[in-house]
């Protein structure tokens, strides 16, 4: 009978919810008891609002347990290891029987996230024993050649999933065009955009897919080096590059007449990122490599006639190269049938922000927003309204709830004014102010700015400062107008897609929410109750009860009160967090 | 209207004279299996820069000189694309590094308040040190645990689903494990 497996994910986000001490916890338990079961550690699954999670199997099938602290873990492994009874409350996801989470996972496709949250992302053989490099294989058994590769991927309609959404095919077929003794492939792991963690799964979940997708692209391209620039805000990822690098170098996946294919010498290394969101942009990311200032250059030429050293380069995102395998290894057709006419395949989503379940989700491309937020993503939570998603980042826009039935797919989202960007898809409610949110993405991308375009540098500026002056209670007549004559400027005169797409969410939050604007400039009122500038926060004395709830809960002490005597909140000392308001029992705190 | 040129991005004025008055000479030593490892090798400046802000905490203005000297790139090419980067660190920093995540999914779980409480607390500017060493504030933009939300993290470990008064609670926990 085969070992009971218990398997702990360990990507970033399950530790941060305290995986790593439940891990130890099971370690201890196993060894103090003399426990005879697998101990074994896999990356995000995806479930991230369940973390942190523990999968247990046995001979009866996979129970997938979530919310796991310590003292949990302990109840797990006593009564389903040692005493063989699941513990079904704690259950989140199996095959065994239905659990309320069930619409999270059983709507999604995986073929990035194929093995992430399945497999020791720091184990080969793992990857291999789920069809890993089988696809180079496959290429190199069957003698397939370099425009056979290219010509699969252009007929899988693959797009570019790091927002540009360029096919990538194509991209391929121009880099095999230009004819060089030395060629470069990147993998574009800086991954920037606030709220987006997809590309960080797949790197600490599943590195393996992504190196056998650049190790293909390579040879469809003849590449002689490849580079994967990965930001130094994710250690563990490139911890678990690193250790793939070795790996694939021992196994000869990389190095010299790569399995047997005579002049295919190809490897790659890691170039960190330092904190800098412009280089996710391509040439920006070149100059980045070649260790100089990361502003972009003009294009053409393209990278893929001169990028890297003035050489022949192809760059993809890391989304994008680790469905490759799949592709290959399942052909064009099979990819081709998920998604919609132009856009095809499926595509990681990072959900966060007022939802019920946040956390890593792949679906079909032509799925509807409100199905993902509702279906998948449970609802919004607190009993709140959903009012808004935004989507693609500092360079998206954000989609009203009134057009969420907008299919995602390039072209449909793009019509309504928005981006589908790399993935990061936040959602809000009625809290959530959206004047606010085009502040803080303007602040983001000002601060971002590397300063080579006059418009972008200064225009950015300008522009934060009316949205600023309006959450403060100081706009004026003709600050939308202004506004959005500035956004044309930038958008026109910017070298990059960064100065190109930074008004999108003013533009998208004008569109949609003008009233908010009109409210703040005209009326000096927040309606989402959000802009502190324009909120005070008092204690009504006819409903005050003096329970010192609110006193002992906030954090710079502004609340003065005796018990059962009627609280008062100091002006001067108060930040308007909101905390008091938000604990108050008896509804004896005003916002006005 | 005048822009001051410390506020746009990227553009820092470099007073060598003043920082060498701030900061003692560091030692160089340190630096040379860091020059050997990267000898010759084209395109190595930013991992350079970041090797030695391993190894010293920031990046002190003899280093600045030594690698120069050890590369042949010019001093101004150095400071250009230190500024540039947020990672790099021109001064000292305190011991315990709290980084506030100030991306779009924190931010709309109210980040704000957990920087605002914790200035209050340390009584420090973002971005500042507070005077006894231990602790210097920062925000950055996404740690990429954004079903955690708002998040900080302090010298590698990561603390979620924070408050205003959680987050002043746990730097005070650490303050009191310091002084011990």
């Amino acid at each position: 009978m085969e070992k009971i497996k218990v398997i702990v994910g360990l990507g970033s986000c399950g530790i941060a919810a305290g995986a790593g001490k439940t891990y130890e916890k099971i370690q201890a338990l196993r060894q103090a008891e003399n426990l005879d079961f697998d101990l074994k550690k896999t990356s995000c699954i995806g479930m991230c609002y369940r973390e942190p999670l523990v999968e247990i199997i046995d001979q009866t099938g996979s129970y997938l347990y979530g919310e796991i602290d310590e003292i949990r873990a302990v109840e797990i492994i006593d009564r389903h290891v040692i005493h063989h009874t699941p513990v079904k409350e704690h259950v989140v996801q199996t095959d065994l029987f239905p659990t309320a989470d069930n619409d999270f996972m059983q709507n999604q496709i995986k073929i990035t996230l194929r093995n992430c949250g399945y497999i020791d992302p720091e184990n080969i053989d793992e990857y291999e024993a789920r069809q890993g490099y089988r696809a180079i294989k496959k290429i190199a058994g069957q003698r397939i050649s370099r425009m056979d590769v290219v010509q699969t991927v252009i007929s899988s309609g693959l797009r570019g999933r790091g927002g540009g959404g360029f096919p990538t095919g194509l991209k391929w077929k121009f880099a095999n065009d230009n004819k060089a003794t030395e060629k470069y492939i990147i993998c574009n792991a800086d991954e920037g955009d606030p709220g987006a963690f997809m590309d960080r799964s797949v790197l600490e979940g599943d590195p393996h897919s992504v190196l056998e997708g650049m190790i293909i692209g390579a040879y469809a391209i003849e590449a002689t080096g490849g580079v994967i620039y990965c930001r130094a805000e994710y250690p563990l990822a490139i911890k678990r590059l690193n250790i793939a690098l070795e790996q694939a170098r021992r196994k000869g996946y990389l190095g010299n007449n790569i399995l047997g294919i005579q002049g295919f010498d190809f490897d790659i290394h890691i170039k960190e990122g330092a904190g800098a969101f412009v280089c996710g942009e391509e040439t920006a990311l070149i100059a980045s490599v070649e260790g100089e200032r990361g502003m972009p250059r003009k294009r053409p030429p393209f990278p893929a006639s001169s990028g890297l050293w003035k050489k022949p380069t192809n760059i993809n995102n890391v989304e994008t190269y680790a469905n490759i395998p799949w592709i290959i290894l399942n052909g064009a057709e099979a990819y081709a049938r998920y998604g919609t006419e132009k856009s095809k395949g499926t595509k990681v989503f990072a959900l966060a922000g007022k939802i019920r379940r946040s956390g890593l989700v792949e679906v079909p491309m032509g799925i509807s927003i409100n199905d993902i937020i509702f279906k998948l993503g449970g609802g919004i939570r607190d009993g709140k309204k959903f009012k808004a998603v935004q989507l693609g980042g500092p360079s998206g826009g954000c989609i009203p709830e009134y057009l969420a039935h907008t299919p995602i797919d390039y072209d449909s989202v793009t019509a309504t004014g928005a981006i589908m960007g790399s993935g990061g898809m936040v959602v809000m409610d009625e809290t959530t102010c959206m004047v606010d949110v085009a502040k803080f993405f303007l602040d983001f991308t000002r601060k971002e700015s590397c300063g080579k375009c006059t418009f972008c540098r200064i225009g950015t500026k300008r522009m934060l400062e009316v949205l600023t002056r309006i959450t403060e209670g100081k706009g004026e007549q003709g600050d939308i107008e202004r506004l959005q004559d500035l956004a044309f400027q930038i958008k026109e005169s910017s070298l990059c897609g960064l100065g190109q797409t930074a008004p999108n969410p003013v533009l998208t939050t004008i569109k949609y929410f003008r009233d908010e604007y009109e409210a703040h400039i005209r009326d000096k009122k927040c309606p989402a109750k959000a802009c502190k500038q324009l909120l005070t926060y008092e204690v009504i004395p006819d409903k005050c009860t003096g329970c010192m709830v609110c006193a002992k809960n906030c954090p710079v002490e502004a609340i003065t009160g005796e018990r059962k005597q009627v609280h008062f909140i100091h002006q001067e000392k108060c930040i308007r967090c909101g905390v008091c308001f938000s604990k108050c029992k008896f509804e004896a705190i005003r916002l006005s | 209207m005048s822009i001051s040129i410390h506020e746009t991005m990227r553009i820092t004025r470099i007073h060598q004279e003043t920082v060498k008055q701030e900061q003692d000479p560091a030692d160089l030593s340190l630096l040379e299996p860091l020059l050997e490892k990267y000898r010759g090798k084209k395109g190595s400046l930013i991992p350079l820069l970041q090797g030695a802000q391993e190894i010293y905490g920031y990046i002190p203005w003899n280093v600045f000189e030594r690698i120069s000297d050890a590369t042949g790139l010019k001093l101004s090419d150095l400071y250009g694309v230190a500024t540039f980067y947020a990672q790099f660190r021109l001064h000292p920093v305190g011991k315990n590094i709290i980084k506030v995540c100030h991306g779009t999914a924190c931010h709309v779980q109210n980040a704000n308040t957990i920087t605002d409480s914790l200035k209050e607390a340390l009584n420090v500017k973002d971005g500042e040190t507070t005077p006894d060493g231990l602790f210097t504030l920062e925000s950055v933009a996404c740690l990429g645990c954004c079903s955690l939300a708002p998040v900080m993290m302090v010298a590698g470990e990561v603390f979620g689903k924070l408050t205003g008064k959680e987050a002043v609670r746990i730097i005070r926990d650490i303050r009191i494990k310091e002084n011990n």
